[in-house]
């Protein structure tokens, strides 16, 4: 079926020239997925200041909680007023920080980015399947972008009950205050997030099934792509139910519907709903909630089989079961949703029943991470920041993941559920591990992006003073959370139990203001490198997949001739000839996709 | 301390901008090749930090657990033990998995690091080996889950005897009550919709069993006797965490959960308890010095305490009741003591 479609993207790529694109056209409402790509990255790494920006203003309230800071009056007028942050703000930094970083940064910004970027260019098409669609998916997104952030100038405040939203708290304004206009907001928000990375996703899955290059099998397909591809599925099966959950919950807040609610008391009067249940919502939710986390994490790891293989100069080791360990990932993701519920109150048997699925998914998980130690054994390891970023997401993938193993046994989860420890369980496995699949992402394609170089002293730097401070925030978190310290707490000063964790809270915000001011070399490295970096050449990194073979400039229809072709898998590198005596192609470590096979060459079984 | 780490955070920041600075002078006249890939130089160089960072990850890991597992609060229930063997066994397990992998990567990422004539070895698949690392955690987390699956049926599944006390924990916006059924052992009807008045827990005043309810801002527990606890919120989703008796389950407007367990220590046994006596004494230097604090806030006693554990409004970190373990005597005591809720509606 990928023949079928070339012809006419051949014919398409011929009228290109015939028509200048306006500035509209090109740079604003452009249907080109490199532009769009482009549009997603600099629209999340916006969103990503914010979000991290809110999570600095936490970490100050709660390493000095009874101190003064003006930057709260600064930022957050009157709900900093004299320097004093009011707990109303500090629930809602919390739950927009939350959302903003999930789903802005790691969804749409690395997803959609590196989904918009890579799958025409690895897959050798010439643009995405729906140019119109691709566009809209988009502009939703940025307009779900301007919603959320417009609820902080809501009179009542933005919404403040978790990212998870939970009922009654949500959908009751006298609850909270930012129940009120700012949780319409935020219900207004995520419905259009969810159609625009609908639109997103089918999109990805149609070019990936059907606009293929001659020759590009499903299993000679770049980790990446499987990645994206899997990572667009689990999105269609599972926004959807977060999309009906939300418009349930908007029922219950404007129209007196009562799927969630039942018996409350609240301010002085018994409130009319009856026999809906909270807990149904904490169902609906997870059953996105959960997936997500792999929504954010699979694409992070597929960029970095890439980046790994690449820079290891040698092909990813054990590919097939990469893609079996991908789709397992997959699946059971989403059958694992009810450990976030072991103490809400359902059925203690359910509790059993996901905590047996949830271990399993230790096991495709583990097969990753091995799977890429091997890759770097005997390697010849090009150090280059994308690299670096790279073994960094497995250090902290393999950190992270492995607390995991005692907050999906229901009967661990009991004394750890909603503490510090869970907090720093999912920024390791999840937060962290996904920003540097971000960062090696920018890193590794800047170059496809916008034809320059990043300066790579700037990227050490930024790589190793973000290393030292993730840890050194998310390692000591643990120990707190052990402690029995619960989340979403404003300050700890009411419980004098509590009183000598406060150096270890001091400590951990102060990697995370260092960590934070990290950024700011990646900043500077990203504009600067814009418009002054040194222009890139057409394969800096040496790489055999088939983004490589097109011109630095960017072109409608990606290839300025014929789609190439392909004839091999995309990790062919450091392979020896029949004889052993030299690489195939001899005096070059690489031999990309659109190579034919060589007469000197043994053949992969396929 | 405090000014410790603010000296600390200084210096570091310091040498940050130094190095940085010195990275800028060495790499600009130097450099000839700008090619910004990492060349030879670079592969070595950043080889090197990964050992670097790998001493800063294990230092890290080794301070963590020195100076801070301390935290760990004592258990005071009789599954508290079952429990802390299994987080100790799964928190060894993984911390044994995490030192050697974590080497493994950085010790790669160093040995392996470019050099120039080194070549690659070509190592696409090895079934044998993806086999061995799908078997060894399919078996370490079979044994683990089904560890962890007995441990759970016994803490949920609570068979409830002649002796179980049973206590209903109520939660609002921002405070908790207890409910001990009184005399007759069983618990009057409540439902938000009798709240009335003084009636704040929504007790139906025409059902015979609420009148010998007994409600108390405190928790007093008998130790060594099991409780059953029911949980009811009149608002919004609340958590009932008891973190020394490793318990908690959250609390849900329109229906009613439940969690038991047996304390096994009491107030001042574990008030007397050497780790106890120790955190206090440290606490209360902590305090000594905090000038925030009143005079009469600055001594600290133990009690243990019930926190709300789930997000419920602005003053969600300030929701807590305190809890007393003590004799069944002094228990029976106490709640003597107590008026009944049948006393409570006849005063008004």
């Amino acid at each position: 079926m990928s023949v079928a479609a070339q012809p006419l993207a051949n014919d398409h790529a011929h009228e290109e020239g015939h028509h200048e694109p306006t500035f509209i056209e090109k740079y604003i409402f452009s249907t080109d997925h490199k532009m769009i790509a482009k549009q997603y990255l600099i629209t999340g790494l916006i969103m990503g200041f914010i979000g991290i920006a809110m999570s600095m203003l936490m970490r100050l309230q709660l390493a000095w909680p009874n101190e003064t800071f003006w930057i709260y009056e600064v930022l957050l007028g009157r709900f900093g007023e004299d320097g004093v942050m009011d707990p109303s703000i500090y629930l809602a930094l919390s739950t927009i920080h939350g959302t903003i970083m999930i789903f802005y940064v790691l969804t749409a910004g690395l997803s959609g980015t590196f989904s918009n970027l890579l799958i025409p260019l690895q897959i050798g098409a010439r643009d995405m399947a729906s140019g119109f669609m691709n566009m809209l998916s988009y502009w939703l997104f940025a307009l779900s972008c301007v919603v959320i952030v417009s609820s902080f100038f809501v009179e009542a405040g933005p919404a403040s009950s978790g990212w998870t939203v939970y009922p009654p708290l949500s959908a009751l304004p006298q609850a909270i205050g930012g129940s009120g206009l700012g949780m319409t907001l935020w219900l207004v928000a995520i419905t259009i997030f969810i159609a625009s990375s609908l639109l997103g996703s089918l999109n990805y899955i149609v070019t990936v099934l059907n606009l293929r290059t001659q020759g590009m099998t499903m299993t000679r397909l770049p980790l990446t792509i499987w990645a994206f591809f899997v990572t667009a599925i689990i999105g269609v099966v599972s926004f959807p139910v977060l999309l009906a959950a939300g418009l349930l919950l908007l029922m219950d807040r404007s129209f007196g519907t009562s799927f969630f609610l039942s018996d409350i008391y609240i301010q002085g009067e018994v409130l009319s709903y009856q026999g809906g249940s909270p807990v149904l919502y904490e169902h609906l939710f997870w059953f996105l909630g959960h997936p997500e986390v792999y929504i954010v994490l699979l694409p992070a790891l597929g960029i970095t089989s890439e980046i790994i293989a690449t820079n290891s100069r040698k092909p990813i080791f054990g590919y097939r079961a990469m893609i079996a360990s991908i789709l397992a990932i997959a699946f059971l993701s989403t059958v694992v949703w009810g450990h976030h519920m072991f103490v809400s109150g359902m059925n203690p048997f359910l509790g059993s029943v996901f905590t047996f699925t949830t271990l399993l998914i230790a096991i495709p998980s583990g097969v990753k991470a091995f799977n890429y130690i091997t890759t770097l054994w005997k390697g010849n390891l090009q150090l280059n920041p994308a690299m670096l970023f790279s073994i960094g997401l497995v250090s902290t993938f393999v950190t992270g993941g492995l607390t995991g193993i005692i907050l999906g046994d229901s009967t661990l989860d009991i004394n750890v559920h909603d503490t510090y420890f869970v907090i720093a369980h999912f920024h390791l496995v999840m937060g962290i591990s996904a920003l540097y699949g971000l960062f090696a992402g920018i890193y590794h394609w800047f170059p496809k992006m916008f034809g320059r170089m990043m300066s790579k002293n700037l990227g050490y730097v930024h790589f190793w003073i973000t290393a030292v401070g993730a840890y050194g925030i998310f390692f000591p978190m643990h120990f707190i959370g052990m402690a029995g310290l619960p989340r979403r707490y404003y300050k700890f000063t009411e419980f004098p139990y509590f009183d000598d964790l406060a150096d270890t809270n001091i400590l951990i915000s102060v990697f995370a203001f260092i960590t934070a001011a990290a950024q700011i070399f990646f900043v500077y490295n990203f504009i600067h490198s814009i418009f002054y970096g040194k222009k890139a050449e057409q394969n800096p990194w040496k790489s055999n997949t088939l983004e490589w073979t097109t011109p630095v400039k960017h072109i409608h229809g990606n290839w300025p001739g014929e789609i190439p072709k392909v004839y091999r898998w995309s990790y062919d590198y450091s392979k020896r000839n029949k004889e052993d005596t030299d690489y195939i192609i001899a005096g070059q470590d690489f031999v990309p996709q659109n190579v034919p096979i060589q007469d000197n060459e043994e053949e992969m079984n396929e | 301390m405090t000014a410790l780490l603010i000296i600390l955070v200084a210096a570091l920041l310091g040498i940050t901008i130094w190095q940085i600075s010195k990275i800028f002078k060495l790499s600009q006249p130097i450099e000839s090749d700008d090619s910004q890939i990492a060349t030879n130089e670079d592969n070595q160089k950043q080889g090197k930090i990964f050992l670097a960072f790998t001493v800063f990850l294990y230092g890290l890991m080794i301070y963590s657990f020195w100076s801070l597992s301390k935290f760990y609060a004592p258990g005071a229930s009789s599954h508290a033990e079952d429990y802390d063997q299994l987080f100790f066994i799964s928190l060894g397990l993984i911390m044994f998995v995490q030192v050697i992998i974590q080497f493994l990567i950085h010790w790669f990422a160093y040995k392996y690091r470019g050099k120039k004539g080194q070549k690659a070895l070509f190592y696409a698949d090895n079934d044998k080996l993806e086999f061995i690392w799908t078997i060894i955690p399919v078996i370490t987390l079979a044994a683990l889950i089904i560890y962890g699956l007995f441990s759970w049926s016994e803490i949920m599944n609570v068979q409830e005897t002649d002796d179980t006390l049973v206590v209903e924990i109520y939660a609002y916006q921002f405070d908790w009550r207890a409910r001990y059924s009184g005399e007759d052992g069983t618990l009057g009807e409540a439902n938000v919709r009798f709240i009335e008045g003084i009636n704040q827990l929504g007790l139906n005043e025409s059902d015979p069993y609420s009148q010998d309810d007994i409600i108390t801002t405190e928790l007093h527990l008998p130790v060594d006797r099991q409780v059953l606890f029911k949980f009811r919120s009149q608002d919004v989703l609340h958590s009932a965490y008891f973190p020394f008796f490793r318990s908690q389950m959250n609390v849900v407007p329109g229906m009613t959960t439940q969690f038991g367990f047996t304390p096994t220590t009491t107030s001042k046994e574990i008030r007397n308890s050497e780790y106890m006596v120790e955190k206090v004494k440290n606490i209360n230097e902590i305090r000594q010095n905090n000038d925030n604090l009143g005079p009469d806030e600055k001594d600290y006693e133990f009690e243990y305490y019930l926190l709300c554990n789930k997000i419920c409004g602005v003053s969600h970190y300030n929701m807590q009741m305190k809890i007393v373990v003590e004799t069944e005597e002094e228990y029976q005591k106490w709640i003597s003591e107590q008026q009944t809720f049948g006393e409570l509606t006849a005063q008004n």
